[in-house]
């Protein structure tokens, strides 16, 4: 199915300006970077780990303990999928355990991906808290679930996918709205 | 990107590419193992069955753990079997094992090409844990991934087995894994041991062991059963360590940065000596923990995330 | 006797007996052929019109193994002659490793009436060497021969004591009949399930050497030279085996020789191709292509004087399991002709009159009786086949009730369309009469 450009929502000022904010927040919430650990969801949650970590560490001159999270071996549609997901590595090389855990991603969607972020975070100790930082909330969520960090809160319908490149996965910072192409809409049911 | 094998019966049978696969994924799967606690839910609701036609402790504890890491229920089927004294037939073990909705059958046998014979019975998946001479794909890929992992590539390395080819499945597994992934292989043993063909597949038969071990990347010395004395294909034990054993001079020739490995059970003074199996070159340990992190791998990839 | 006429009328005549080959017309009456040649009047006479088929002697298989007495749940005398006449063969000679075998002039008299009232080809029984193939004492060889024994064999397992092949060879010759030799030396052989090679090394199969054939081809053929006994090699399998043949041969010793279609067809690369199937586990093995190489040659040049099936059905419980534990064996009376007309003769490798020539007049002068020619006042067994006719090969479709055959699903060409054993119409158009 091919895809078209709805509508530019972030270019790459946007997302670092929603970076310094959602900064900001976690180090306001959390009173500083006593206890905090950032952890992001593979893939684009990671590189957002890593700037949120380079942001704060310019802000409170303290680096944060900084983990990859691979959800794979979690999802709830694994027995579904045609295409199985290639398995990548989960690297928290800290103790989770007491810890105020951030967890970022890219895209806040159905919420499931975010379930089995948790569900992988609390198999490797007992968090004192999750929260978590998202760079845009598109809504329909299928479980009770809410970010504590947004970047951009966007309405969306589940026919658009909201495409977030970053310069160190897709060598560009945007976030845009695609829709399927007229011609294949029809084709798709 | 699956396997694009529905069984895993041979090494000889796989590609290069699905070898890669399997290894990458045991690489991402094995930190799961240094948990504290050492569960994932992936297979959750699966059943692995292993199927057990000749004594083995290792590799069904091993591949029982797997399974258990990743949240699979498991049933052992634990019998001996012989051709004087035949029990119930393979064929009606199969449909005890549909019966039972086994998703996965990972089967021992002292039989050759029994694990083909499973898979053309079976639709579920088959891992073949063993069977006679032929092969023992899950032993030769961790031994790949144990390589791999030590010196950051197969390309290129000088890989020496040594010892009982004839009778190894091992053996097999693991020639046609590092000739796939582009090793270089020789091989050294009484010449009563080493079976016909092995030159017209690529791999280098030497005359001593002394000449396979010359500036090797990695030596695997095979177990030597005692019972192969009264077969004939030796005189004597005291003589095949004499000649044919690996000690601390002969691993000498080879590069400093060696690995010794050995797929167990040892028999310490015969095919090699204590010294170097608990030397700082032996990695025989870590090739037990890497066969979990292999075999959760291979049941990831036959069990999840597909649609049957 | 009946008088009845029979003409098969303008099919093309393959008669290697005679050198015969061209379009025209044999004649039958009763149980013997009247003539065979062009435009042959026949009044009164019932007319098969074969125009387009081949017409030729009936085949000899002179090794099958028929279960009977004793393993009839395998293949019985009645259901193994159908499958031979299903096949285009209208004499057989039925291997003594029954239970109990056939070591006494006893049985060999069964098999005969068993033949006489269920059998629709000639059935000629091969009596045992030793006493219940045993190995140690010979068995009544003149009591059998005159009960009807054909030849003498311990087919099925080798004759592993010189001396007493040496008197079996000797004793033999006091009758003018012949031992059939399995030649296999059971130290090299060792449990060995397939041709030992670079296929049996990468599959880990323990394997049965060339040589352990090899070598007692060459002990027996000293010996049949040393008796002056007359010496049928079965089922040859290897180059060695072919060499020694033809130098004993070319010396003037009595020594004939058989090959199988699967020898000549399949190789030890069968094994690994099929992943296992027991249905590629015969004994001798399936050799490698050189070896296969030289058998094809030797039957091209007349080395080797005949085909025969090695026809050895078994129970599918017998095949069904783990390779090691499979019984050793295929079927081949119903597909050996076509498998051997579309890999060798359409494949160029040997010419259908030489083909026709293995299958009746090479095995004929094995035995030397008056079998396998279309001569006038010789037995009527005549075989039709139809070189265009192709058919996958379905084992569910067979007479024998052995399943164990390594060509199905072949698409084969080149099938028997009509037999005729001793003047009886007794298959046509793929039914037995």
């Amino acid at each position: 199915m091919r895809m078209r450009e709805k509508a530019r929502i972030m270019d790459a000022e946007g997302i670092r300006r929603a970076v310094v904010r959602i900064a900001h927040e976690i180090l306001e919430r959390n009173k500083g970077t006593q206890n905090l650990v950032l952890v992001g969801i593979r893939r684009r949650g990671v590189p957002l780990a890593c700037r949120l970590a380079r942001t704060i560490e310019e802000i409170e001159g303290a680096r944060l303990p900084t983990g990859v999270l691979d959800i794979t071996l979690y999802r709830d549609d694994l027995s579904t999928r045609l295409d199985q997901p290639v398995v990548h590595r989960t690297e928290v090389p800290f103790d989770v355990s007491g810890k105020r855990v951030v967890l970022v991603d890219d895209v806040l969607y159905t919420g499931r991906t975010v379930r089995a972020a948790m569900d992988a975070i609390m198999d490797l100790g007992r968090p004192q808290v999750i929260q978590l930082a998202v760079l845009v909330d598109r809504g329909h969520r299928e479980l009770p679930i809410r970010a504590d960090y947004v970047g951009k809160n966007l309405p969306t319908s589940r026919r658009e996918v909201v495409a977030v490149r970053l310069q160190e996965t897709d060598g560009r910072d945007e976030v845009v709205i695609e829709e399927p192409c007229a011609a294949d809409q029809g084709k798709e049911r | 990107m699956p396997l694009k094998s529905h069984d895993v019966l041979a090494l000889e049978e796989m590609d290069a590419e699905d070898i890669r696969l399997i290894l990458d994924t045991a690489d991402s799967l094995k930190e799961i193992m240094f948990r504290a606690i050492k569960k994932v839910p992936t297979l959750r609701g699966k059943t692995v069955v292993t199927l057990f036609y000749e004594p083995s402790t290792r590799t069904r504890t091993s591949f029982e753990l797997a399974a258990k890491y990743m949240s699979a229920d498991t049933v052992s089927i634990s019998t001996t079997t012989s051709s004087i004294q035949k029990g119930e037939t393979l064929r009606d073990t199969v449909r005890t094992l549909e019966a039972m909705g086994a998703d996965l059958v990972v089967m021992r046998h002292p039989v050759s090409g029994s694990c083909h014979y499973l898979a053309r019975c079976l639709d579920a998946p088959v891992i073949n844990a063993g069977d006679g001479m032929h092969e023992h794909p899950t032993q030769g890929l961790l031994d790949l991934f144990t390589i791999r992992e030590r010196k950051g590539r197969l390309e290129g390395l000088t890989v020496a087995i040594v010892g009982d080819i004839l009778h190894s499945r091992v053996a097999r597994s693991d020639i046609w894994g590092l000739l796939k992934m582009g090793a270089r292989v020789r091989v050294a043993g009484p010449p009563t041991l080493l079976p016909p063909g092995l030159e017209d597949v690529g791999v280098r038969v030497c005359r001593t062991v002394e000449e396979a071990l010359q500036d090797a990347d990695v030596v695997q010395v095979l177990r030597i059963q005692r019972e192969r004395q009264r077969g004939g294909y030796f005189p004597s034990v005291r003589e095949y360590a004499k000649f044919f054993g690996v000690n601390a001079a002969r691993l000498g020739l080879a590069k400093p940065d060696v690995l010794l490995m050995h797929p167990g059970p040892m028999n310490r003074g015969v095919e090699i000596t204590s010294d170097i199996a608990d030397g700082p070159r032996a990695v025989i340990r870590e090739q037990v923990t890497n066969g979990v992190a292999v075999r959760m791998a291979l049941l990831y990839l036959l069990l999840g995330g597909r649609e049957e | 006797m009946s008088e009845a006429r029979l003409l098969i009328r303008g099919g093309r005549v393959v008669d290697p007996s005679q050198e015969l080959d061209a379009e025209m017309d044999v004649l039958i009456n009763g149980d013997r052929i009247e003539a065979v040649g062009p435009n042959l009047e026949a009044k009164g006479a019932e007319v098969l019109e074969v125009k387009g088929l081949v017409v030729a002697p009936g085949f000899i298989d002179l090794h099958a193994h028929l279960r009977d007495p004793g393993q009839e749940w395998k293949e019985d005398i009645g259901s193994g002659s159908r499958a031979a006449a299903a096949g285009g063969y209208t004499t057989i000679l039925c291997m003594p490793n029954t239970s109990p075998p056939l070591d006494e002039a006893a049985r060999i008299a069964y098999v005969l009436r068993r033949a006489q009232d269920a059998a629709m080809v000639r059935v000629l029984p091969v009596g045992a060497i030793s006493r219940g193939l045993e190995g140690q004492h010979l068995a009544e060889m003149g009591d059998m021969h005159c009960a009807g024994a054909v030849a003498f064999s311990d087919d099925g397992k080798p004759v592993a004591d010189a001396g007493l092949m040496r008197r079996a060879l000797e004793y033999a010759t006091a009758w003018d009949t012949f031992i059939i030799a399995h030649a296999e030396e059971p130290a090299l052989a060792a449990h060995g399930v397939m041709h030992e090679g670079a296929v049996s090394g990468r599959l880990g199969l323990r394997g049965i050497p060339a040589a352990a054939e090899a070598v007692m081809v060459a002990r027996d053929l000293m010996l049949a030279e040393m008796t002056g006994g007359r010496l049928h090699l079965a089922h040859l399998s290897t180059r060695e085996s072919v060499r020694w043949l033809e130098q004993y041969r070319s010396r003037g010793v009595a020594v004939t020789a058989e090959v199988t279609p699967h020898h000549l067809v399949l190789t030890d690369e069968e094994v690994a191709r099929t992943g296992f199937d027991t249905n590629t586990k015969v004994n001798p093995p399936l050799r490698s292509p050189e070896h296969r190489e030289c058998l094809r040659r030797a039957l091209a040049e007349g080395i080797i004087d005949a085909v025969a099936t090695d026809h050895a059905p078994h129970h599918p419980d017998d095949k069904d399991v783990e390779y090691d534990w499979a019984a050793f064996g295929v079927i081949g009376m119903e597909t050996a002709f076509p498998v051997l007309y579309t890999h060798l003769v359409q494949a160029g490798i040997l010419s259908l009159a030489r083909l026709v020539e293995a299958l009746t007049w090479g095995p004929a002068r094995v035995l030397r009786r008056h079998l396998g020619s279309l001569r006038p006042g010789w037995p009527a067994d005549v075989v039709v086949v139809d070189l265009k006719q192709e058919r996958t090969v379905d084992p569910d479709a067979f007479y024998s009730k052995g399943r164990n055959c390594p060509f199905a699903g072949w698409e084969l060409r080149g099938w028997p369309r009509y037999t005729i054993s001793a003047g009886r119409l007794v298959f046509a158009d793929g039914q037995i009469l």
